[in-house]
């Protein structure tokens, strides 16, 4: 690897930009250790990523499995590569395990799974699982009277599934005022656009007519996300929560942004090098 | 009782009186018909009703982290019992079993203990990714009770589950039970909650037959156990096929031909010690009656036991053909495919 690791976590006080920096930044130091992995949706979902876990979510880095903790579900499991990447930014997983990705015996395989990973509460792969399970979370909650809320995030290609409506019914009967879902919108699926491929829009309209309190906002507008989840949490009504957030593959590395779109973006070899390079001169511009 | 059960129940009655004569035109064949949810117990046979719903009442006493969930069929799977006992602690998920499953994840994820019901057919096919996911894979805390297991409706194959054994036995992590009647369920829902992870039990609701507590038996997870013994055949039965092969030992003992039962509720694990102990036991034809496909049910669970060991009986199936089976009432269906007492007597005779 040409790049030495410096993934240690920081301290407090760090401004969230930074912390996206650095999410994106281990997930392309995963990219390069595998030579491949989802990191045009790792690079869409970092700002979220670190508002989610460090301005929205209360957990011990060093206890993943605290009682008072927010659960984070992790629908769609091939975004593990960007998930890793904030747990080791997080503290959660330990930063040299970070070259170990999708290697035999790691413990951060390339689709996410439970039993593998500290900090990942479900397992992903086949999709369309997440927000049915977090209803089920979001119920248990409520019978021990936690104030621990569930988050998950699953993807826009995920609203093709029948069991996401299933889901999105039930959690707004059931009035889960702790379940903050967050759909990625990229529009990108494995056979194409995902406005194309199964056309979902007007998504917020659906969302408000089956009972949830939704907001659109642009996922890579850190203010704007940061706005979101705090309305989110704050919201007086008893309903679910769903922030759709509107995001760019590739982000944070313009020639992968302008990469022709594609659902598994190619990176060749020498590029996992200029990415980081360009992402660094994003950074300081 | 709630409208829907009772409405089920005078189906179960016309059912069981197939010769009553609709109309006044005498001279008109009797037309034998079955409801969805017919109830397997014969004329006249001792029954308990709802053991299941009674059982779970009865443990949740204790067991304050078990919830009901179910998608539609509360009534339909004896919960509503429970759902009367606890309505608090029961959860109705709409006619929705993909989210049944993920949300009973769900709720084991946050300790809690679901008994989770719906028909077999569901449960397996429907929603078969869901279990094996969120719950098989991550080991989840979950109990999946289903009604209407193997050919226990004369609906059609919409509603029949003739392959859910082979495919929840498929499954890691997934124990398999398959009981026999009231008295044996009453003593699973226990046993189910004493095993730490997820559990498919076949359920058998509304008035069930009592057959084993006239057989000094006892269920344990795991083990099989020799109901009676006979020299000359051993049936290895699951389910309401060890009612049946204890009838058809009662019956074939005027023909002095020796039976034995070995009943094997348990699917999975497979009490492989005991099925080879008896099965070696030299002079005895070994028949495997099961309700069920007999493609990857315990008839081939236990013929793969017996070759892999070099024990060889004779060995004969009797379960249900690899086909869609049929509409039409039970006992019919039951005995065109073999698996009622005067087919399975006959069929054993015929072998022997």
């Amino acid at each position: 690897m040409d790049t030495a690791i410096d993934s240690t976590p920081l301290g407090h006080n760090v401004p969230l930009a930074e912390r996206a920096y650095r999410i994106r930044r281990n997930a392309l130091l995963m990219g390069e250790v595998q030579g491949q992995g989802y990191i045009g949706q790792a690079l869409d979902i970092a700002d979220v990523l670190a508002v989610s876990y460090f301005h929205a979510m209360t957990y011990r880095p060093e206890d993943p499995h605290w009682e008072g903790r927010d659960r984070f579900l992790l629908s769609n499991g091939h975004y593990a590569i960007a998930l890793y990447a904030a747990l080791i930014e997080a503290g959660i997983v330990p930063a040299e395990e970070l070259e170990t990705y999708g290697s035999d015996d790691s413990r951060l395989p390339m689709s996410g799974m439970a039993a593998y990973t500290p900090g990942m509460e479900m397992s992903g792969g086949s999709l369309g699982l997440g927000l049915g399970i977090a209803v089920g979370i979001g119920l248990g909650l409520k019978r021990k009277n936690s104030a621990s809320r569930v988050y998950t995030l699953f993807s826009d290609g995920e609203l093709d599934e029948g069991s996401v409506w299933e889901a999105i019914m039930s959690a707004a009967h059931y009035k889960l005022d702790n379940l903050i879902a967050i759909v990625d919108v990229n529009n990108q699926q494995a056979d194409g656009p995902s406005t194309q491929v199964m056309a979902f829009e007007p998504l917020v309209d659906k969302l408000e007519a089956f009972g949830w309190f939704v907001q659109r906002v642009d996922g890579n507008d850190m203010d704007a996300v940061v706005a979101a989840f705090d309305a989110a949490k704050s919201h007086p009504e008893p309903k679910p929560r769903m922030i759709v957030c509107d995001t760019r593959m590739g982000k944070g590395v313009p020639f992968l942004e302008a990469r022709e779109k594609n659902h598994f973006i190619r990176v060749d070899a020498h590029e996992w090098q200029l990415a980081l390079d360009a992402l660094d001169a994003g950074r300081t511009a | 009782m709630a409208a829907g059960a009772g409405r089920a129940r005078r189906r179960e009655d016309r059912m069981s009186t197939a010769t009553a004569t609709p109309g006044s035109n005498a001279a008109k064949p009797r037309l034998k018909t079955s409801a969805m949810i017919a109830s397997i117990a014969a004329e006249g046979q001792r029954t308990k009703p709802a053991p299941f719903g009674h059982a779970l009442v009865e443990l949740a006493k204790q067991r304050t982290e078990i919830v009901g969930m179910t998608a539609d069929l509360a009534k339909y799977t004896d919960l509503h019992i429970f759902a009367q006992a606890y309505p608090d602690r029961f959860y109705q998920m709409g006619m929705a079993e993909q989210l049944l499953m993920g949300a009973a994840s769900g709720m084991a994820h946050e300790g809690m203990m679901p008994f989770v019901t719906t028909y077999a057919v569901f449960a397996s096919r429907r929603a078969y990714d869901f279990v094996h996911q969120t719950i098989a894979e991550e080991n989840r805390n979950v109990k999946i009770a289903c009604a209407l297991p193997g050919l226990t409706s004369g609906y059609g194959p919409s509603h029949q589950a003739a392959e859910d054994l082979a495919l929840f036995r498929a499954m890691p992590n997934m124990v398999v039970i398959d009981p026999c009647d009231a008295h044996e369920i009453e003593q699973v829902v226990p046993a189910m909650a004493a095993h730490q992870g997820p559990v498919y039990m076949r359920l058998l609701r509304g008035n069930v037959p009592l057959v084993l507590d006239e057989y000094d038996y006892t269920f344990e997870l795991g083990k099989a156990k020799l109901l009676r013994d006979g020299a000359d055949v051993l049936v290895i039965s699951s389910g309401i096929m060890t009612m049946r092969a204890l009838e058809v030992a009662q019956r074939l003992e005027a023909d002095k031909i020796g039976v034995g039962v070995l009943h094997v509720p348990t699917i999975k694990p497979l009490d492989t010690e005991t099925i080879l102990r008896e099965a070696a036991r030299t002079g005895r034809m070994v028949v495997v009656a099961e309700n069920h496909t007999v493609i990857g049910g315990l008839g081939e669970a236990v013929a793969g036991t017996l070759l892999r060991a070099g024990v060889a009986p004779v060995f004969r199936q009797i379960g249900l053909p690899d086909e869609f089976l049929k509409a039409g009432a039970l006992p019919t269906l039951h005995d065109l495919y073999g698996i009622s007492t005067d087919a399975m007597a006959a069929s054993i005779k015929g072998w022997l």
